[in-house]
């Protein structure tokens, strides 16, 4: 049995961080360390002497950590990035998913492959969530306006709830524009035109 | 044009020498070329370097050795590299913690930015270090940098050793001024505007510029995925173009207020407009509370800025081979030699009659003084373009030129 890999995880985003842990521990690779304070950096690589190093994209120190695996003083062994460099596929899936990854030379190719592509999938599956939470911050805003707007219609027209949405629906259909668009503009309007909101 | 023949997405740091990239956009340059231009801030060199490998960018900002260095085989991802123009000369300076100051001028650094004394003082400075305070630490954004390579030609010529004397990391720039400010640093080597960023928030000092180490020197190119590039000539070609007119653009005086808050932009540089001003102005605030003209700061256009000159190619390897990044060899120069691309730059502006040099290759440190030169079309003006130790650099003289810089620093 080859010994078991030593993973290094470099991610100031906590829980991006965390899921790529949890995906690399339940498929059995144990000795994972997290990293999220750049503040020396390079002793605590030095110490952990890892096999394999994933870090994000978004990370603004790439190019010192790359610098420092290329001086063999910083780290023991020379690190080299990806686990082949004519492996364009599993490159760019990286890159697209927003991580990079630095193999240590000399590891075999297929001891390296899945946890590139774990954490690949880890790092899409965390895009996913974080749009899915963008877009769901999103709608409780627009839930708010469309709220308001239909206050507004109610206070100055004298409409029950319902014909307020109803109204807001028709004149969306109408000028083929979203619901929200058309309770966006009453809601700025109704502010521009209120007399009694500043004296 | 609404719908652009070339569709073009460029990456692009957050310094100031992006202005030629970001005008290209900004000023219809790029459109009027058929050239829809996307502009990617990124946050990393690494990143640019990934993404073009990878073809998310078909062009970038790049630092002028990185190309070479790629084709090289020196960086951790591989694919080849061309740089068919040059985004302009000069914009960089070297910062020190005014408490390094203090010492330097202890030992003699008379004020303004020349760097001789400048460098004299430094070496007394670390001559009389305690052992115990450990070496002085600099800052540079990137191993294959002309902020690596001036400030280590700057320290050796004034017979300091770059790699014994001084420690030297890497570190992003936007994040400069605060090592200098936090003491994990006591002076860097940067683009604008990350000198100004230490002046103005008062805890640096500029010493020196590259344009005085190294007058009409070279820093950012445009790099292009050779295959694309390939694929493509007549999109990079429009490209070269949209940026040769924003180039001249960015030169006028009367532009500097738009060019100013054009980059301060979120999408840019992300800064105070009045922070570019310096570079674009050549009035540098030192830090000292004086101002230094430097007419030469930072140019866009004059004395052929965006030509990509192979000597600049061939000195940029001769730095990588004097600091070990790099083995000498034929084939290796040829390869920094073949990397650098003005047979391209000549045949894309060809149709706008503009001057052009008319040879490929120049003697760096040759013109003392700015000196009229023969070319196709309109008249063309070059130089002064010498080191400050009054070094020469003849590309035709390579292996000597080599074989007298691994000797160690000038005395």
């Amino acid at each position: 049995m080859p010994s078991p890999l030593i993973i290094l995880v470099i991610d100031e985003n906590r829980i991006r961080a965390s899921i790529i842990e949890a995906g690399l521990r339940d498929a059995g690779y144990e000795n994972v360390t997290l990293i999220h304070d750049m503040a020396g950096v390079a002793g605590r690589i030095a110490e952990i002497n890892p096999d394999v190093i994933f870090i994000d994209l978004e990370n603004p120190n790439r190019d010192m950590l790359e610098n420092m695996f290329q001086l063999s003083r910083a780290v023991k062994r020379p690190v080299a990035m990806f686990v082949d460099r004519s492996d364009e596929a599993s490159i760019e899936a990286a890159v697209d998913a927003g991580v990079s990854a630095y193999v240590v030379d000399g590891l075999k190719k297929e001891r390296v492959k899945a946890i590139l592509d774990m954490a690949v999938s880890r790092f899409n599956a965390f895009s996913r969530l974080s749009r899915e939470l963008e877009e769901a911050r999103g709608e409780l805003e627009n839930r708010k306006v469309i709220d308001r707007a239909k206050g507004i219609l109610m206070k100055s027209k004298g409409l029950s709830e319902e014909d307020a949405y109803a109204l807001l629906r028709a004149t969306a259909m109408n000028q083929n524009r979203k619901i929200i668009d058309i309770a966006q503009s009453l809601v700025t309007a109704a502010g521009l035109l209120d007399p009694g909101d500043k004296s | 044009m609404s719908d652009a023949p070339y569709k073009i997405a460029a990456g692009i740091i957050p310094l100031l020498d992006s202005a030629l990239l970001v005008v290209a956009k900004e000023k219809g340059f790029a459109e009027a070329e058929g050239v829809e231009l996307s502009l990617i801030r990124e946050s990393s060199w690494a990143n640019i370097r990934d993404r073009l490998a990878v073809g998310h960018f078909q062009v970038a900002q790049m630092l002028a050795p990185m190309p070479i260095a790629c084709n090289l085989g020196l960086t951790p991802i591989g694919f080849h590299t061309i740089a068919p123009m040059a985004l302009g000369l000069g914009g960089n300076a070297v910062t020190v913690s005014k408490r390094l100051w203090a010492e330097m001028v202890e030992h003699g650094a008379p004020e303004g930015l020349d760097p001789k004394p400048a460098g004299a003082a430094l070496k007394a400075v670390i001559a009389r270090r305690p052992q115990s305070d450990g070496r002085l630490r600099f800052g540079v954004v990137h191993p294959f940098s002309g902020h690596n390579n001036e400030l280590r030609y700057w320290l050796a010529a004034c017979g300091i050793d770059p790699d014994r004397d001084v420690e030297i990391l890497i570190l992003p720039p936007p994040l400069m001024a605060d090592a200098l400010a936090a003491g994990t640093i006591d002076g860097y080597c940067v683009g604008e505007p990350w000198n100004t960023a230490a002046v103005i928030a008062g805890s640096g000092r500029i010493v020196t510029v590259k344009s005085a180490i190294w007058r009409s020197s070279p820093e950012k190119v445009l790099g292009a995925q050779s295959q694309w590039a390939e694929q493509n000539p007549e999109a990079l070609a429009a490209l070269l173009r949209a940026i040769y007119r924003a180039a001249e653009w960015c030169a006028g005086p009367e532009n500097v207020g738009e060019l100013a808050q054009l980059l301060a932009g979120t999408a840019y540089v992300d800064r105070p407009a009045a922070w570019m001003l310096p570079a674009l102005t050549g009035k540098i605030a030192t830090g000292s509370g004086e101002t230094t003209e430097v007419a030469d700061f930072f140019l866009t256009h004059d004395k052929a800025a965006t030509f990509p000159w192979k000597s600049h190619a061939l000195w940029f390897y001769s730095q990588m081979v004097r600091w070990g990044q790099v083995p000498h060899s034929a084939a290796n120069a040829e390869s920094a030699l073949q990397t650098y691309r003005p047979d391209l730059y000549r045949a894309a502006l060809k149709p706008l009659g503009v001057a052009l040099p008319g040879a490929n290759s120049k003697v760096e440190g040759a013109l003392q003084t700015a000196t009229p030169v023969g070319s196709a079309g309109a008249s063309l003006t070059l130089g002064p373009d010498g080191f400050f130790d009054g070094g020469l650099f003849d590309p035709d003289e390579l292996d000597a030129y080599i074989a007298a810089q691994a000797s160690g620093p000038r005395e």
